[in-house]
């Protein structure tokens, strides 16, 4: 380990990118694959964006307005599905591929060749989810988490088509968390023991190893379905003694430590950006991996949280109630760390820390609406209603995706060599953040009034606050427009970004040129 | 301790011809399915194109990074690389098989027992009054919507007709082609080539022969005793969970005669460097160790 790292090959033919549209079909380039993935996820953010604007136009007002029933609930379902599996996890594993060499000093991902793959079974993927659209019968209607028997007995033929897009998309995911652990435990520069990673690394180690534990799991829950769809097993069906709840505590069983793999690498993000733009070192940073761990151990014993109001024998409820509500301790270390590595610092507000800071502030508001709905008895009644939706969407859109944003911000410069507009920045941020909470926030009051999910109609004296909430949608929705341009106008050009790019930046990402090399670290740098 | 280069390729035109491949397979795999008991399905052959692309291009990338290792390309970190991503393959194929196995627990602990009036939520009885729950159920709680109800089931027959009974034979066959896959190590690491081809060969013929005392089993079920996929929740569990574990034998057996056909028509291997061996031969362990996890659970318990 302490030996010198003493290149033998100076000699390295340092190829740059290839020509043309085979760069990125052959690709075995981790920056290359990283910019793939985050692509795809933003064209797949806009699509999934699109559908939930048909649901938000459709609730403006009630009454059936746009959309037939029978469209709503597609959208419904594609918007679930495409923003969980199509922009979310595929932003995360492509902020991976492009930091995770980086930041543990290696030469590229481990299993380069397996990694474009991982990439390129998604646009498949989401091609065959999307053309379900056409198919007879619609696409998919039952609702991203596909409960059994509307997805079985009573789902449109194009289930097919989506059993097996799950289970290519599960596939890719696999391939890609093993790449990504393999690459961590392998290929670290000599000198950066485990205790001394990037928390982002640190996030991703485990969000892999959730990945690879539950993802099989899915695959199994899409089998089960396929069969008793087409060849009569019963796993489902309760007339030949299977159980439609077995399809819930499957579903469940990967669903929950799901979430966690939508929100461990904004933990991680969310560390890195706030140290830097606090210009002190992170408080706490053994208790940050402590606490990741914990919530990655705990989330495989709280499924059934979702589940309730099923009718579940009451050890249960109460089992699930306390180990759900066991989550907020560590979770609440995190919180603290943050807000200690703010404390007393010399903080400026660029972009990428007010996306940070906004996301440490409506996650944890999400994270309380979590804790009220962790305790059974209140459960049964906010179960199934817009605080559901609230909740959910307060940690996965100003938590993940905010996080995802200030990712972009906080790399951009180190990815294309360039400065961000900070002007414009700011403004995507502010438009973005009021918009989230004018869409967000008051559907926690229609919720606790009583209004239903997952319906395209609603009684009257839901009216004003779904119309607000429909306002701050669109307003959402439009600011993304403006992230797309600044996205584009910092890849074509800006003021040049230095190596180390903010004041204060630690990591070896900021050690290499802005924009970083094609082949970065082909001998490991030595960490001290 | 000087510093190998850490081998990566260019560009690669596998993974796209793969990913184009997994496309073709799952789109002509649901159109099959969708047009099961339809006349014509021109599904079918999108499927059997995909599969021949995927197989084609599976060949062409193993025999590359074969070729790259003969051509020492790859340092002893990239070997470990592909160490541990076998590793992590396994658990991922643990944790499918995992789901299977909850779903057979849920059902024997809670769902059957609670449809025959038993436990906390036997209310549901009230749904078919008078089942009753047995395990390996023989009836369907409905016994009239459609399902074929079988007359026998797979369990242990008693100590009296052990010996007649196939899944014990299964057992002692896919055990011992764990053994013969251990000593086909042994002899390779002690260099003994020859002694490598007979034990890896006794594998996968034991392999073969599980495979088809499998479908003896399948046979006698369906022929037999009227069990089906279609025979309620028993016959769903146990075929699912025999069902992809024998696929899973069928994976690992073509592992195993893969590395037979480079070690006898092309030399490889050495006592060293020996990590496409290896890598079947822990998938085949893990598909023995699913194998007696299903003989307790499906078979005896």
């Amino acid at each position: 380990m302490s030996a010198v790292i003493e290149s033998h090959n100076h000699d390295d033919h340092h190829h740059g990118p290839a020509k043309g549209l085979t760069r990125w079909l052959y690709t075995t380039n981790h920056k290359d694959i990283g910019s793939l993935y985050l692509w795809f996820s933003f064209a797949m953010f806009l699509i999934g964006g699109a559908m939930a604007l048909v649901i938000r136009a459709e609730l403006f007002q009630p009454g059936m307005q746009i959309v037939e029933p029978e469209f709503y609930n597609q959208m419904l379902t594609l918007h679930g599905l495409i923003m969980v599996f199509g922009a979310v996890m595929p932003a995360f594993v492509g902020l991976a591929n492009w930091l995770v060499p980086m930041m543990v000093g290696a030469p590229d991902m481990a299993l380069p060749r397996m990694n474009n793959l991982s990439f390129w079974i998604l646009p498949f993927a989401f091609f065959i989810l999307l053309s379900s659209l056409f198919m007879e019968g619609g696409a998919p209607n039952f609702g991203w988490t596909f409960y059994a028997p509307l997805s079985t007995t009573y789902a449109p033929p194009s289930v097919t088509f989506f059993i097996f897009a799950v289970h290519i998309m599960g596939a890719s995911s696999i391939m890609g968390s093993i790449n990504v652990i393999v690459t961590i435990m392998n290929m670290r520069a000599p000198g950066m023991t485990l205790m001394k990673m990037p928390l982002f690394v640190w996030s991703w180690l485990i969000t892999a190893y959730l990945l690879i534990a539950v993802m099989p799991v899915l695959a199994g829950a899409v089998t089960m379905m396929l069969m008793d769809i087409h060849f009569g097993t019963s796993f489902f069906n309760a007339a030949g003694g299977g159980d439609p709840v077995l399809f819930q505590h499957i579903f469940w069983f990967f669903g929950h430590p799901e979430v966690y793999i939508m929100i461990l690498p904004a933990f991680g993000i969310a560390s890195h950006i706030i140290e830097t733009f606090s210009r002190k070192q992170l408080f706490g940073y053994a208790s940050m991996v402590w606490a990741m761990a914990s919530i990655a151990i705990l989330s495989f014993v709280v499924w059934a949280h979702h589940m309730f109001t099923v009718g579940l024998p009451l050890a249960a409820e109460l089992f699930f109630m306390w180990a759900t509500m066991l989550i907020a301790v560590p979770t609440g270390v995190k919180v603290f760390n943050w807000v200690t590595t703010m404390f007393k610092g010399s903080i400026t507000y660029e972009t990428p820390m007010l996306f940070a800071i906004a996301f440490v502030v409506l996650f944890t508001i999400g994270g309380f609406s979590g804790l009220m709905l962790a305790i059974t008895p209140a459960d049964f009644q906010y179960h199934d209603t817009y605080f559901v939706v609230a909740h959910f969407h307060y940690v996965l859109v100003p938590g993940s995706i905010f996080s995802i944003m200030a990712a972009v911000y906080y790399w951009i410069p180190k990815w294309t060599g360039n400065m961000y507009d900070e002007r414009l920045g700011k403004l995507h941020f502010w438009l973005s953040f009021v918009g989230v909470n004018v869409t967000f926030f008051p559907q926690h009051w229609i919720g606790l009034a009583g209004m239903p999910r997952r319906i395209p109609d609603y009684a009257l004296q839901f009216a004003d606050w779904n119309m607000i909430s429909s306002v701050g949608a669109f307003l959402f929705g439009a600011s993304q427009i403006l992230f797309l341009f600044i996205v584009l106008k910092t890849v074509m050009g800006g003021k040049k970004a230095t190596p180390e790019v903010w004041e204060g930046s630690r990591g070896l990402e900021w050690t290499v040129e802005s924009p970083a090399p094609y082949h970065t670290f082909t001998t490991p740098p030595k960490v001290s | 301790m000087s510093y190998q280069k850490y081998y990566v390729p260019e560009e690669s035109k596998y993974p796209i011809y793969i990913a184009t491949a997994l496309f073709l397979l799952v789109m002509g795999a649901a159109g099959t399915i969708n047009d099961l008991g339809k006349p014509a399905s021109n599904s079918v052959y999108i499927l059997y194109s995909g599969f021949a692309v995927f197989a084609a291009t599976l060949y062409f990338w193993f025999r590359a990074v074969i070729r790259e290792h003969i051509a020492g390309l790859d340092s002893s970190q990239l070997q470990k690389s592909f160490v541990f991503g076998m590793g992590w393959f396994i658990f991922s194929e643990v944790m499918f098989f995992a789901a299977f196995f909850g779903a057979l627990f849920y059902v024997r602990n809670f769902s059957v027992p609670w449809l025959g009036g038993e436990g906390e939520k036997g209310l549901a009885n009230m749904l078919w009054e008078g089942f009753e729950s047995s395990w390996p159920v023989m009836s369907t709680p409905d016994a009239g919507s459609g399902y074929v109800l079988a007359d026998k089931n797979m369990s242990w027959p008693g100590w009296s007709n052990v010996l007649k009974w196939l899944p014990l034979w299964n057992t002692i066959v896919l055990l011992s082609s764990s053994v013969t896959v251990h000593f086909a190590h042994l002899a390779l690491k002690n260099d003994n080539k020859k002694s490598f081809n007979t034990w890896l060969g006794v594998t996968v013929a034991l392999a073969l022969i599980f495979v088809g005392l499998q479908a003896a089993e399948y046979y006698e079920a369906y022929a037999h005793y009227g069990l089906t996929l279609n025979s309620g929740i028993y016959g769903s569990t146990f075929f699912m969970l025999t069902g992809f574990h024998g696929f899973h034998v069928m994976m690992g057996g073509f592992m195993l005669a893969v590395m037979l056909c480079r070690s006898v028509f092309y030399n490889h291997f050495d006592p060293h460097s020996h990590f496409g061996f290896e890598a079947a031969s822990w998938y085949w362990h893990f598909v023995d160790v699913v194998w007696v996890m299903l003989f307790l659970f499906v078979y005896i318990l």
